[in-house]
């Protein structure tokens, strides 16, 4: 299995979430899509690892979970904080934060 | 090989399904569902990548501990079908998917192309420890110290972000009174179960 | 003391005159300003004769004197000096411009009186005497500019001196937009000769001529109808003329000045200055006749059907200078500058004698209205007639002796010229008519009842109002004065008129053929190297020109006894039969009202289409509002971008990390 398959299902996984990111309403489902990029990510790093036989990609695949969990957690956070103020869910009814 | 083959393909299948699912399905419940899927099926190809300490890591804390949390928080948020829209959205939601298409066929053109050609080869023979816990570890401690040390850091940084964004503030919430969440509990299970509380 | 010193002098006297009566007039009271004026142009007379003394006490050779004060400008390639010429020709000009301009300063003292703008007045009439001496005192075309500059601009301020008529400030206007027309010529002629000749110097440039220049080389006819141009604008010839009967506004003692006088003369002094070029460049000298000879007659046919005084006198100004002008360009140096000479004698009492007419008038110039003063004006009757029997060239006056010379000349030269004089001619006879319908008019006939007033001592006072238009004006400062002054009761009036009188009648002593030609030896130095000095027509041709030109003389007189005195209702009879004829000489040929139409209308047209086309909708509209438009458009679209969307900012972030790919992509290939 050459890494080319690998890489190229990471990429369909990683374009999957960014429609996702673009395509939809809610935050939760928005994280749940960026997820799904980091994890594309992930893949990616360790089939280069494994192409280049060095464990580094692996390492970092680690630090991008740490990473990922970390912004889930804040994330959730929001939206939770969101939720008890009565806010509607919806990243479209959420643009005060204007420039 | 055959075996390998076939196991990819059927990983494959199950990651890409479930990344469908995360995008397209209008429940947000049905979408953590099929995130933890896609997980899992990931991980499955991590092991076919001789990452096992990676595939265990993501089964354990990706899918069992971070999905949990998302299971929880759309429990609690109410994952209502997302209302329709007379206008749904726009100019985006068509332009989305469309983009998101280009996006990948550059990125395969890259990859296809001629200039990766290392890619195409199954890559050097590794050895028993490639990918072991025990290499992990090993490399954590010594060439990447650094990296573990932020990371705990972060971590730390998320853990009190948590419980600063659980604070209940006086006058803020239309309920009034403000109880102080609990402390936190284990790093990455309690962050935001801290506030496990029923609102009040 | 050197003879230039005696130049510097006639210069310095005016000026001085002029800065005491600009700066200090609130210290001087009553007429000082008046006498201090003309205390400062007696000064520069004396001065005047000094130099006219000095000078003729000088070898033969060295009769062209240059006194320079100091380098002007002094740069690669160009040098002008601050230099005056003192030769035969300058110091006559001196003379006569200051010895007329003392006798009109004092003319003006009492005119003048009662005007709130009087040390103004004198002031001006300084400044204008200062600019004319030094236009003839200059010896390089720099200096000539700046002198000629500032008389038009002495001009404009003493024409709309009363500048609170309208009518005086637009002519004032007109004189002057019209000699910066000249002045652009004349600039234009210096730097052709300049770029030919490498010097701005008089005697650089005529000694450089006849080397670089081939005889009606292109480039030399060219510079000089540029001076022609500048010329033409400054006396008054076709067509830059229309200036100088609307020039008529200003009060009387500058009309007798600048546009009788001196200032109009400035341009039979520039031709006869450059005479070397125009010999080498017969083309424009052909054209400056033409022009003169044209002038001539046309001003006579307007003044013999005019009916404002003052305007009379001005087209036979208009119609002398067009003699002159004819007599410098075809090479009668001494007799066009004799006729200078004696006309600004006779033109100038003439003006002095209107002046004093309109006083009795009180304010009004309308010839219609005027009649019978010659009892109740005894001394303006007798010395107005002898300046009318100078103009007319009645035998023995010194315009019979000035003008017939000229007509002696171009005779002489042949060819097309004898037309010239013929014309010349009928003028002659012309100007006799004109000038005595205006005697007869003015003193003969019944008196009006402003004659029959004075008759008994008692002066008309009417209401101050603008002769031309009627309308009503007080008497403070921009207005004339609330009196009016008449020569028999104003002793300097008099000791004006009187000398000039004189003057006017025996002057013509000075250039008697045969006898005496006086002032023709004395300008020799100046003129001795034209082609043409020896070509003088023989005594007898003289003698029989100026016996032709007594002749023509005596008819037109009589013409004008018999249609004016003799049969009053012969001149409505004839205005009825010739009307078409009438009504063109009235409206003076249509010539303003072809410049309105040429000219000012399609400039207005111009401003008006630059104001509306290009400034409103294209400055204002498409540049500043194209560019505000731009900048607002850029604004907008930055400012669209920051709408608070997540989705829109999360589609641009991913829309750049695609085209950061692609980048590298692309370099990677």
């Amino acid at each position: 299995m050459s890494a080319q398959w690998f890489v190229v299902l990471s990429a369909f996984i990683f374009s999957i979430g960014a429609a996702g990111v673009l395509t939809r309403r809610s935050p939760l489902v928005i994280l749940l899509c960026l997820e799904l990029m980091l994890n594309a990510g992930n893949l990616a790093l360790i089939s280069f690892s494994r192409m280049l036989g060095n464990s580094d990609g692996q390492l970092f695949a680690l630090m991008v979970m740490v990473v990922a969990a970390c912004e889930v957690v804040i994330g959730l956070g929001i939206i939770v904080g969101m939720f008890r103020r009565r806010l509607p869910i919806d990243v479209d009814e959420m643009s005060e934060l204007r420039g | 090989m055959l075996f390998e083959q076939i196991l990819f393909f059927v990983a494959g299948t199950g990651a890409i399904a479930g990344a469908l699912g995360v995008a397209l399905l209008r429940n947000p419940f049905y979408s953590v569902l099929a995130l933890v899927s896609h997980l899992i099926a990931l991980a499955v190809l991590f092991l076919l990548l001789r990452a096992d300490f990676l595939a265990a890591a993501q089964v354990v804390v990706y899918a069992g501990a971070v999905m949990v949390l998302y299971v929880f928080v759309v429990a609690y948020v109410g994952g209502s079908d997302e209302p329709l829209r007379p206008e749904s959205g726009g100019l985006l939601t068509t332009l989305g998917p469309l983009f998101a298409l280009a996006l990948f066929v550059e990125i395969s053109i890259a990859v296809l192309g001629s200039s990766l050609g290392a890619l195409d080869t199954s890559g050097p023979e590794v050895g028993a420890t490639f990918g072991s816990p025990g290499e992990i570890g090993r490399l954590l401690l010594t060439k990447f110290l650094l990296p573990f040390e932020a990371a705990s850091f972060l971590l730390l940084l998320a853990a009190v972000a948590a419980v600063l964004l659980a604070r209940k503030r006086r006058g803020l919430e239309p309920d009034g009174s403000g109880a102080a969440g609990p402390g936190p509990g284990g790093v990455l299970r309690g962050a935001a179960g801290g506030r496990t509380g029923t609102p009040t | 003391m050197k003879t230039t010193d005696f130049g510097w002098l006639v210069l310095a006297f005016p000026l001085v005159g002029m800065a005491i009566s600009a700066l200090g007039w609130r210290a001087l009271p009553g007429r000082l300003p008046g006498w201090i004026g003309s205390a400062a142009i007696l000064g520069s007379f004396v001065a005047s004769l000094g130099m006219l003394q000095s000078l003729s006490n000088e070898p033969e050779e060295s009769k062209q004197l240059v006194g320079t004060a100091f380098t002007y400008i002094d740069t690669a390639g160009f040098a002008a000096d601050l230099s005056i010429l003192v030769d035969p020709l300058s110091v006559v000009m001196c003379l006569v411009v200051s010895g007329v301009s003392f006798l009109i300063h004092l003319y003006s003292v009492a005119y003048m009186t009662s005007d709130e703008g009087f040390a103004r007045f004198f002031a001006y009439l300084n400044f204008f005497v200062f600019s004319m001496l030094l236009l003839v005192l200059a010896a390089n075309f720099v200096l000539l500019i700046v002198g000629w500059a500032f008389v038009g601009a002495a001009s404009y301020l003493l024409i709309s001196f009363w500048y609170r008529r309208a009518t005086a400030t637009s002519a004032g206007i007109k004189a002057f937009v019209i000699n910066v027309i000249g002045d652009v010529g004349l600039v234009i002629g210096a730097f052709l000769l300049f770029d030919a000749t490498g010097s701005l110097d008089y005697f650089g440039v005529f000694e450089a001529a006849p080397e670089v220049f081939g005889r009606n080389d292109p480039q030399l006819v060219a510079a000089c109808l540029m001076i022609l141009v500048g010329a033409f604008a400054k006396s008054a010839q076709l067509p830059l003329h229309t200036w100088l009967p609307d020039a008529m506004e200003g009060p009387t003692p500058v009309s007798a000045l600048i546009h009788a006088a001196t200032m109009v003369t400035a341009g039979v002094y520039l031709i006869a200055r450059c005479f070397p070029l125009f010999e080498l460049a017969p083309a424009a000298a052909d054209v400056s006749a033409i022009i003169g000879t044209a002038t001539l007659i046309f001003a006579a046919s307007i003044a013999m059907a005019a009916t404002d005084l003052k305007r009379v006198i001005a087209y036979s100004t208009m119609s002398q200078i067009g003699y002159m002008i004819l007599g410098v360009s075809v090479a009668a140096y001494g007799a066009g500058l004799f006729h200078l000479v004696t006309h600004a004698f006779f033109k100038a009492l003439l003006f002095m004698g209107a002046g004093s007419v309109i006083g009795a008038m009180s304010g009004i110039q309308s010839l219609d209205r005027m009649g019978g003063f010659r009892k109740a004006m005894p001394f303006t009757f007798v010395t107005f007639t002898a300046g009318a029997l100078a103009l007319a060239a009645f035998p023995l006056t010194s315009g019979f002796f000035s003008k017939d010379e000229i007509l002696a000349y171009a005779f002489n030269r042949g060819g097309f010229y004898v037309v010239l004089a013929l014309v010349g001619y009928v003028a002659a006879l012309m100007t006799a008519f004109y000038t005595f319908r205006l005697v007869f008019r003015v003193f003969f006939g019944p008196p009006v009842p402003e004659a029959r007033e004075l008759e008994r001592g008692h002066m008309t006072h009417g209401a101050h109002a603008n002769p031309a238009t009627g309308e009503e004006e007080d008497t403070g400062v921009g207005f004339p004065g609330a009196e009016h002054h008449i020569a028999e009761r104003e002793w300097a009036m008099k000791a004006a008129m009187g000398p000039l009188a004189v003057l006017a009648l025996i002057a013509g002593v000075l250039g008697i053929p045969g006898l005496t030609d006086t002032l023709e030896h004395f300008l020799e130095p100046t003129f001795e190297s034209s082609r043409f000095h020896e070509e003088v027509p023989s005594e007898g041709a003289e003698y029989a020109g100026l016996a032709a030109g007594g002749a023509f003389a005596l008819i037109g007189i009589a013409a004008a006894y018999y249609f004016i005195l003799r049969d009053p209702t012969l001149r409505l009879k004839t205005r009825e039969r010739f009307a078409g004829l009438h009504r063109v000489l009235i409206n003076k040929w249509y010539v303003d009202e072809a410049y309105d139409l040429a000219i000012v209308r399609p400039a207005a047209a111009a401003g008006r289409f630059g104001r509306t086309v290009v400034e409103s909708t294209f400055v204002q509209g498409v540049l500043v509002g194209g560019t505000v438009g731009i900048v607002r458009a850029g604004t907008a679209l930055a400012r669209s971008m920051q709408n608070g969307e997540l989705r829109a900012y999360a589609a641009l972030l991913l829309v750049g990390l695609a085209c950061l790919v692609l980048y590298f992509l692309i370099v990677a290939t």
